[in-house]
């Protein structure tokens, strides 16, 4: 008899889980899945490819519905598929449409919500977020019946959604809070570089810029931004992308032990034995997590305890950066700022858009940050993960792996 | 066409022949030797043949300058003239000076020895010749009577053993260095030794290296005579029919070989090898430089040497003889004309009333000086001490090549009034020089030389002069006669002054004198164009010039006899003590020429060796905490330098070897004249340039560095800089006991310039470390280059110098740039496709390819491509 796996959650996550579980202990489990997006299983960090017009949808299916049949896995998504209930006692989950799965055992993947900035007008229409195709389809709309688009927050899924926005030939401003974009991962010459770099390119910035208000017509959709001095922007279509948490509204109804998000230990199991929990959701060691890569190694180690092989452990590694805007190559790791036991190699070609720096703290690289030539990235991110000793080669390092190691 | 235009060459003694293929046009020169030279019959070395790559009109003086300001030439010489005048008013005749140069030709040194001695009446004309030649002088002057070099070149080719002694002659005199090689591989049998601390070059074709303890030449030659007479070598017939002293001589030499071996520390087989030899062969060449000459018992190691050729009687026959090898291209011309301040006019001197009386009626002057003038060391201590007043300097940088330098410099300094004619407008020192008159240089000027051989040849004029630059006897004339003495030169060209210097030279002589070329003095034009090389003396008994001297035993001596001198060997004047406990030596390097103003302009020249060094034994250098490569700095109780080290076990243990040739123009402290102790022989007054106490230390600078640059730079003194010129580039090595505020701004004050382009900058800064490296970019091509590091850890320049003469940077090598490394071969990945594992559609094709992968999946486990982000799947996709 197979023992019964639910999963709570279609997205890379969950998907990478099962997909991971299948090839350690295909026979183990009977799963069944539910997401609330009527679709396969996609890749969401790839929507900005689709805004922009690069791929289809086609193109960013991992696996459609047709995977779930040849592997035997019972699917369901779509409208009303959301799960609503978890009955911990009788191990059962309850969608909205009232579809019931009873399980052994239970993976949430419940991923993220993006953050809504507490202003009034938040509400109104024309209002969105970008995290999904129902998103980038709304976007799509509006940009063949609308001009003006404003993008509330200069990190990378407000860049890259600004970008899309204008190759689909939006008028398009992001709004950010800080003096230089992407300031989780870029240090000042290196935003800088990119923001001239994204200006070139037709996007306006308003820098170290505080939002006010929405202000809306009298059929509630937005028509502008208001600043903290009272200045205004006009705006057909507002885009958060200021950051998100863990979706955790199902979890926690359940009573399963949240903090900020769904907290697990290093198995990514939660506080009751039976329910595991992966991706965006989770809170591991203080940690909640917002890349990918990261997500791909808890879904390993979540599936290695889930098929009872049970020896792996999740650690989270410095995570790397990159921004998914063609022609633009930057890439961020670790300790980019360093503190006054740090000491920094720089290396810098303007006129070519060249810009790296390296910090090193005794002897050791801990942080990243290239921009224009990022080739060295995953070795840089090697070094740090393995914390090498590079005072042998410190003289080359900048100038990357072949010469530092020639 | 181009014509070809036979000319010597400016550089060393051998007055090696030079056929120029002139393109007037383009001012430029295809050089290659001149087949029928009997100095070189075609041969030239590294110096020679970059000849045509010095005759760039940058940095020329072009116009007279009073008081650094430009002006024309009669302001400068009325200047010139009216201050002599009034310094001699008021002073006297020895009030003033001229110190000339081995560079100016025959007849630029006939006027200004006339002018000096014959008109102003003061003996104060000497010369660097004093420098390199002086000993030499006075040793012939001792056993000849006469200044007479006896053989020639030809000997070489004669000789059954060559003895090199005080001569690098591979590095200082190639050309006759490759004659005797040859010579060598004709005749295996022909034995060569080098008597040399050093263990030179020139030791390649020595069967025999005796690396004597610095300064003790004279015992090993005195060992030699008590050797040759101990062994019945001695040529007894030839002592008693032409010689005279030689008991004398014989008793002062009496020093077995034993004590010798001692004294010089030799290997007694070795020396005894050496003796063995000399005492049997009978055509033995002497061939002595500066080793011998530089030294405060100069004069008595030449005598001592020409002692030996007495004894067995190897003089003025074919294959043998002592043989100076002259430094200078016309050093011999010098001392004919009586360049030396003891000299007084065609080998005449003071120490003769009749001579001064002859001299004085030919010239037609009341006022000859009737006594030697200050010789060149002397001469600045004058000047120093206020003495001299003015001084006129011709051709020559005696604040780098004068012993004590730093003096030298303070005393031009503190001079009332300072001369200097030169071709090159900024040398150490024309910076102190009043007025500068602009002469013309080798390749505009117009006269003759004399070589080591005494072969008169002709230097001709290839291009027409630049500028306002003057033949140095034209200056020299037009201040004689605002100075009232329009008689007496009246030359209006060069010819005219060979045929009353040819004629003084046969004046009232029938004999008496060995330099006589008096078949001259009627010369024409058209012969004087047409001179081929001759050796004097040419006059009626050898109406083509005479090979060698003295081969009818013969001497000018009064009694017509050759004159043994008792030598009692002297050390060197100043020893090693405890605070300067090493001896340091001091000479040519073979691309470069004295004060480097001709050969420093000459990229090729500069390969060979771009930096000041300092040559240490490794004992020493272990003594010392020195480190190959690494900075010093060498103190002498006169002045320091700093030099490159270079450890090498060709130096003997307890010694230093400095090049002489940097000058403050190429180096902010490599000017190794400034160590060297003003002490001179007490007969020639040479200075003892090859033997200084000294110290050496290690310099440990914060930062070291190196700049290249397309542009000519002026640093903001570190303390360490050296420019050496490249073919498309100057590079600058560096170095500095502090830090400035910020590389960054350095770099930017020294690279940048206000015209030209828009520059690029590229930069690499690792403050940890001490690094910093930037270039600065324009066109794509480097325009400057920047590497600062903390310690020595500097890459080599080959690779950042070859840049420069690319018209375009490739990507590959732009990037590479700021490691100082060739681009390492990575391999072309292609266009990255998986940007989170860098993987590239040419290694992902090839994958797919040769190990047959079917799915992204395969790919993934393969390559990682496509396993993190996934973004790359569909591509992978695609190309499957």
């Amino acid at each position: 008899m197979k023992q019964r796996l639910v999963v709570i959650g279609n997205g890379m996550a969950g998907m990478r889980t099962v997909e991971e579980l299948l090839t350690a202990a295909p026979d183990k489990y009977d799963i069944t899945v539910f997401g609330a997006e009527p679709y396969g299983n996609y890749n969401r960090i790839m929507l900005s490819s689709v805004l922009c017009g690069e791929k289809t949808i086609e193109d960013i299916v991992i696996n459609n519905r047709q995977w779930y049949i040849d592997n035997g896995i019972t699917l369901h998504a779509g409208e009303g598929k959301a799960v609503v209930f978890i009955d911990r006692i009788k191990k059962d989950v309850y969608a909205q449409d009232g579809t019931v799965a009873g399980y052994d055992r239970l993976l949430i993947a419940t991923g993220s919500k993006a953050v809504i900035p507490q202003i009034p007008g938040n509400d109104l229409d024309g209002v969105i977020s970008f995290r999904d195709i129902f998103d980038v389809n709304k976007m799509l709309s509006y940009s063949r019946s609308h001009k003006k688009a404003v993008v509330l927050g200069g990190g990378l899924l407000g860049l890259e959604a600004a970008n899309g926005l204008v190759l689909r030939g939006m008028d398009v401003t992001v709004i950010h809070n800080h003096e230089i974009l992407l300031n989780r991962q870029m240090d000042k010459p290196a935003a800088k570089m990119l923001q001239t770099e994204l200006e070139q390119r037709g996007l306006k910035f308003k820098m170290a810029a505080k939002l006010k208000q929405l202000l809306g017509d009298e059929n509630g959709h937005i028509t502008a931004v208001r600043f903290d001095d009272n200045s205004q922007l006009e705006c057909d279509l507002f885009i958060t992308a200021i950051g998100v948490r863990p979706n955790i509204a199902l979890a926690q109804q359940a009573g399963i032990y949240c903090e900020r998000g769904i907290v697990v230990n290093d198995t990514l199991q939660s506080y009751d034995p039976s329910i595991y929990a992966v991706g965006e959701c989770i809170q591991h060691r203080g940690d909640t997590f917002g890349l990918v890569a990261p997500l791909f190694e808890q879904a390993k180690v979540c599936a290695n305890h889930l098929s009872a092989h049970g020896a792996a452990e999740y650690i989270t590694l410095p995570t790397a950066t990159k921004l998914k805007v063609t022609g633009i190559n930057l890439f961020s790791v670790g300790d980019f700022q360093g503190d006054e036991n740090c000491s920094s190699i720089c290396f810098t070609d303007p006129a070519v858009g060249i810009y790296k720096k390296l910090v090193i703290k005794a002897n050791k690289l801990i942080g990243a940050v290239l921009y224009g030539d990022t080739a060295d990235g995953s070795w840089y991110q090697q070094l740090l993960e393995r914390g090498e000793d590079i005072a042998e080669i410190r003289d080359a390092l900048i100038f990357g792996k072949a010469y530092a190691t020639s | 066409m181009p014509k070809s235009i036979l000319t010597t060459c400016p550089y060393c003694g051998v007055g090696c022949g030079i056929s120029a293929k002139v393109d007037a046009a383009q001012h430029r020169l295809k050089i290659s030797g001149d087949t029928t030279h009997p100095a070189n019959f075609g041969r030239l070395c590294s110096k020679g043949s970059a000849l045509g790559e010095t005759v760039e009109l940058k940095g020329r003086l072009l116009q007279p300058k009073v008081y650094g300001r430009e002006t024309g030439w009669t302001e400068a010489l009325d200047l010139v003239a009216d201050s002599f005048i009034s310094v001699i008013e008021k002073y006297g005749a020895d009030a003033v000076a001229i110190y000339g140069s081995g560079q100016l030709l025959t007849e630029d040194y006939y006027v200004a020895n006339k002018l000096m001695k014959g008109f102003i009446g003061s003996g104060n004309m000497d010369t660097n010749s004093r420098l390199c030649m002086s000993s030499s002088v006075a040793g012939h002057k001792r056993a000849f009577g006469s200044d007479t070099v006896p053989g020639c070149y030809e000997d070489f080719e004669q000789a059954e053993m060559i003895v090199l002694i005080g001569s690098n002659a591979a590095w200082c005199h190639p050309v006759s260095f490759q004659r005797i090689r040859a010579a060598k591989e004709a005749n295996p049998a022909l034995k060569i030794v080098v008597i040399d601390p050093r263990r030179t070059v020139s030791c390649d074709i020595a069967d025999l290296h005796l690396p004597l303890a610095s300064g003790s030449d004279a015992v090993l030659f005195n060992g030699l005579l008590h050797f040759l007479s101990e062994q019945n070598a001695l040529d007894s017939a030839y002592i008693k029919a032409h010689t005279e002293g030689f008991e004398q001589a014989l008793a002062a030499a009496g020093i077995d070989a034993e004590l010798v071996a001692a004294v010089c520390r030799l290997n007694k087989d070795d020396l005894h090898r050496f003796y063995g030899w000399f005492a049997g062969h009978k055509k033995v060449i002497s061939l002595y430089s500066q080793g011998i000459n530089q030294s405060s018992s100069g004069t008595d190691k030449v005598n001592a040497i020409i002692n030996c050729h007495l004894a067995t009687g190897s003089i003025g026959k074919q294959g043998c003889g002592p043989f100076s090898l002259t430094g200078q291209p016309n050093a011999m011309g010098g001392r004919e004309v009586g360049g030396l301040s003891h000299q007084l006019a065609a080998h005449m001197d003071f120490s003769s009333a009749d001579d001064i009386d002859r001299v004085a009626r030919f010239w037609n002057t009341r006022n000859i000086a009737k006594k030697p003038g200050y010789p060149a060391v002397e001469l600045f201590d004058a000047i120093y001490a206020g003495k001299v007043k003015a001084v006129w300097i011709m051709g020559t940088n005696p604040v780098v090549s004068l012993p004590d330098a730093n003096k030298v410099k303070q005393a031009l300094q503190g001079c009332e009034f300072v001369v200097v004619s030169d071709c090159i407008a900024d040398t150490d020192t024309t910076a102190l020089a009043h007025v500068l008159l602009p002469a013309q240089g080798w390749s505009e000027k117009d006269g003759t030389v004399t070589n080591s051989e005494r072969r008169i040849s002709r230097q001709r004029a290839l291009f027409k002069p630049t500028g306002s630059a003057k033949p140095d006897w034209w200056i020299i004339t037009q201040v004689a006669r605002r100075m009232g003495f329009e008689q007496a030169f009246h030359y209006q060209s060069p010819v005219e002054i060979f045929r009353e210097h040819a004629a003084l030279s046969g004046f009232e002589n029938n004999g008496s004198r060995d330099f006589d070329i008096s078949a001259f003095a009627d010369i024409t034009q058209h012969d004087y164009d047409c001179l081929q090389p001759t050796q004097w003396p040419v006059n009626q008994a050898y109406p083509q010039g005479r090979a060698r001297l003295f081969d009818d035993g013969r001497f000018f001596t009064e009694s017509g006899k050759a004159q043994f001198i008792a030598i009692t060997p002297r050390t060197p004047v100043n020893l090693p003590d405890q605070d300067y406990p090493l001896i340091l030596n001091t000479g040519r390097l073979r691309d470069q020429w004295h004060t480097m103003t001709r050969t420093a302009i000459a990229a090729q020249l500069n390969q060979h060796k771009p930096e000041p060094f300092v040559e240490v034994h490794p004992v020493d250098a272990e003594r010392y905490g020195l480190i190959a490569n690494s900075l010093a700095a060498i103190e002498s109780f006169w002045g320091t330098m700093l030099a490159r080290v270079q450890i090498t076990d060709s130096q003997l243990p307890g010694s230093l070897f400095v090049p002489m040739h940097w000058t403050e123009q190429y180096a902010s402290r490599g000017r190794m004249g400034a160590l060297v102790n003003p002490i001179v022989d007490p007969i020639s007054k040479q200075p003892e340039s090859k033997h200084t106490p000294a110290r050496i230390k290690a310099y440990q600078p914060v930062w070291q560095g190196f700049i290249l640059s397309r542009r000519e730079l002026s640093i903001s003194t570190p303390d360490y800089w050296v420019k050496i010129k490249g073919e498309q580039f100057y590079r600058y090595e560096l170095a500095g006991l502090t830090l400035p505020e910020n590389w960054q701004d350095w770099a930017k004050d020294n690279l940048c310039d206000s015209n030209g382009g828009t520059p690029q900058w590229q930069e690499y800064q690792d403050p940890g470390l001490g690094n910093y490296r930037a270039a600065r970019i324009v066109n794509n091509q480097p325009e400057s280059v920047i590497f600062i590091a903390a310690g020595s850890a500097l890459p080599e320049r080959n690779w950042l110098c070859s840049l420069f003469a690319k018209s375009e940077l490739e990507q590959a090598e732009r990037m590479a740039l700021l490691t100082g490394k060739p681009p390492i071969g990575v391999a072309d990945v292609g266009t990255i496709v998986c940007a989170c594992f860098n993987v590239g559609e040419k290694t992902i094709l090839a994958a797919i390819r040769e190990k047959g992968l079917k799915t992204h999946q395969e790919v993934g486990r393969c390559l990682k491509a496509g396993t993190n982000c996934g973004s790359c799947v569909p591509e992978i996709k695609a190309l499957l």
